[in-house]
């Protein structure tokens, strides 16, 4: 299976219509937020919070879709589609994509 | 037209989407604020003028929907234009922002291009928005406007009880004849701005301006605690005015200026007047007749300010007025107790 992690033609436009630095500072934030957002839908499965899952898992499924993250985007917004009710096992698939994701957008030049 | 910038705020939860709208915006030569949730961006708006605001719906404490509910209720904030920038799921969802009060609606990640556009757009909006009430600011009363706002515009009256006062300057067609017509232009646009001045600060509203007359009304359209001393109060601000205006003369050649005024308290119909396409907020009726006749009595009565009974009557203090001889003006079936003061 060919599963796009960084849409490189996201990013390159994102670069040219933002600057080059802005985009790679914001590639930097989204790196630094993502785990916070990752423990927020924890906390929120756990809490049984169901607007808490939602706004989580769409929180990460905009930022995801800004970068052309597209595996990371379609995880999410299962998810935030399903809610609660997607379970435990959905959060480990998505920390697993998120990781690998992290990875490429990490060896981005200058990112 | 395309080109105006504007003070934008937006509303997002997400840090990566704040910096990136504040970006897109700032590129597109804009000012930027950003709030994280809609409770923050309320808070901001109450504080702040903004030109338009861009608005994420999926937020802790206060979502998108809460704010455009929350703006759609504020009479200052009703107009301001609002894009919802979202990525919210479900068409249900759009058309709910839509049916809230929202301007459009851009998906997220959102195409600068599109942005740029419906930014434009509803900047020319607001552009508009601001000078229609900046219009009905010019050529209706606060007040006025306030009605028209809250009621809406219909041609037709309601009876109401109100104060009507009337004033005009003696014998202005000589005094004029006398002044270049420059001269003369001055002077009325001085004598009025002292009458605005007055009437405004007395809470009423300046209806009528013919030559060196004027009308005003008290206790319409918003009602007025005493209407009848307002009304006295305003006319009595307005002689110690015209006595600092006869001090200062506007030309050498300007004679003393001598203002009468006519009060009547009663009930009046009052409303827009005219048609569709042109109207003027006024009064009419006997209350109003009869403020007309007790001004021109002036002259013959020798006071400045001469009032009905009901008028008098509602006075804090009337015993500073005095009994002029009963007059049986014209259009009116009985004599009429007159006060001077």
């Amino acid at each position: 299976m060919t599963e796009t992690l960084v849409d490189p033609d996201a990013i390159a436009e994102l670069a040219d219509t933002m600057g080059a630095d802005f985009a790679s500072e914001l590639v930097e934030t989204f790196l630094g937020d993502a785990p916070d957002m990752i423990a927020a839908l924890k906390e929120a499965l756990s809490a049984g919070d169901a607007d808490g899952y939602r706004r989580a898992a769409h929180s990460i499924k905009s930022n995801a879709q800004t970068f052309g993250a597209g595996a990371l985007a379609d995880q999410a917004r299962e998810m935030e589609l399903t809610g609660l009710s997607a379970g435990a096992p959905a959060i480990p698939e998505l920390e697993d994509i998120w990781h690998r994701t992290a990875a490429v957008l990490k060896g981005l030049p200058d990112g | 037209m395309g080109d105006e910038k504007g003070h934008l705020l937006i509303v997002d939860d997400n840090k990566v989407n704040r910096l990136l709208m504040s970006r897109s915006v700032e590129l597109l030569g804009h000012r930027a604020s950003v709030a994280e949730n809609g409770a923050v961006a309320m808070q901001m708006l109450g504080q702040g003028a903004f030109d338009m605001i861009l608005l994420d719906i999926e937020m802790p404490e206060m979502d998108g929907f809460e704010v455009l509910e929350a703006l759609k209720g504020d009479a200052e904030l009703r107009d301001l234009p609002v894009i919802v920038t979202s990525s919210v799921e479900g068409l249900d969802n759009i058309v709910r922002c839509i049916e809230l009060g929202a301007d459009d609606y851009i998906p997220k990640p959102v195409n600068k291009t599109l942005l740029n556009a419906r930014v434009s757009s509803g900047l020319e909006k607001k552009r508009l928005y601001d000078e229609q009430k900046r219009l009905l600011k010019r050529f209706a009363t606060d007040e006025v406007a306030q009605d028209l706002r809250e009621q809406g515009f219909a041609i037709g009256g309601r009876r109401i009880s109100a104060t009507v006062l009337f004033c005009d300057i003696r014998d202005f067609t000589a005094i004029s004849e006398n002044m270049s017509p420059e001269d003369t232009i001055e002077l009325l646009n001085t004598y009025y701005t002292l009458m605005f001045e007055a009437v405004t600060s007395q809470g009423g509203i300046v209806s009528l301006m013919v030559g060196d007359g004027l009308m005003a009304l008290f206790g319409a359209p918003q009602p007025l605690e005493n209407s009848a001393q307002s009304a006295v109060s305003a006319a009595q601000e307005m002689l110690g005015m015209i006595e600092v205006l006869n001090a200062e003369p506007v030309s050498l050649d300007q004679p003393e200026l001598r203002v009468g005024f006519g009060i009547a308290t009663g009930e009046v119909v009052a409303g827009y007047a005219g048609t569709d396409a042109r109207a003027t907020y006024t009064c009419i009726g006997r209350t109003v007749n009869l403020a007309a006749r007790l001004e021109a009595h002036t002259k013959l009565a020798g006071h400045s300010i001469l009032l009905d009974p009901e008028t008098h009557r509602h006075l804090d203090s009337p015993e500073s007025c005095s009994p002029v001889e009963a007059v049986r003006f014209k259009g009116f079936t009985d004599a009429l107790d007159v006060f001077g003061l």
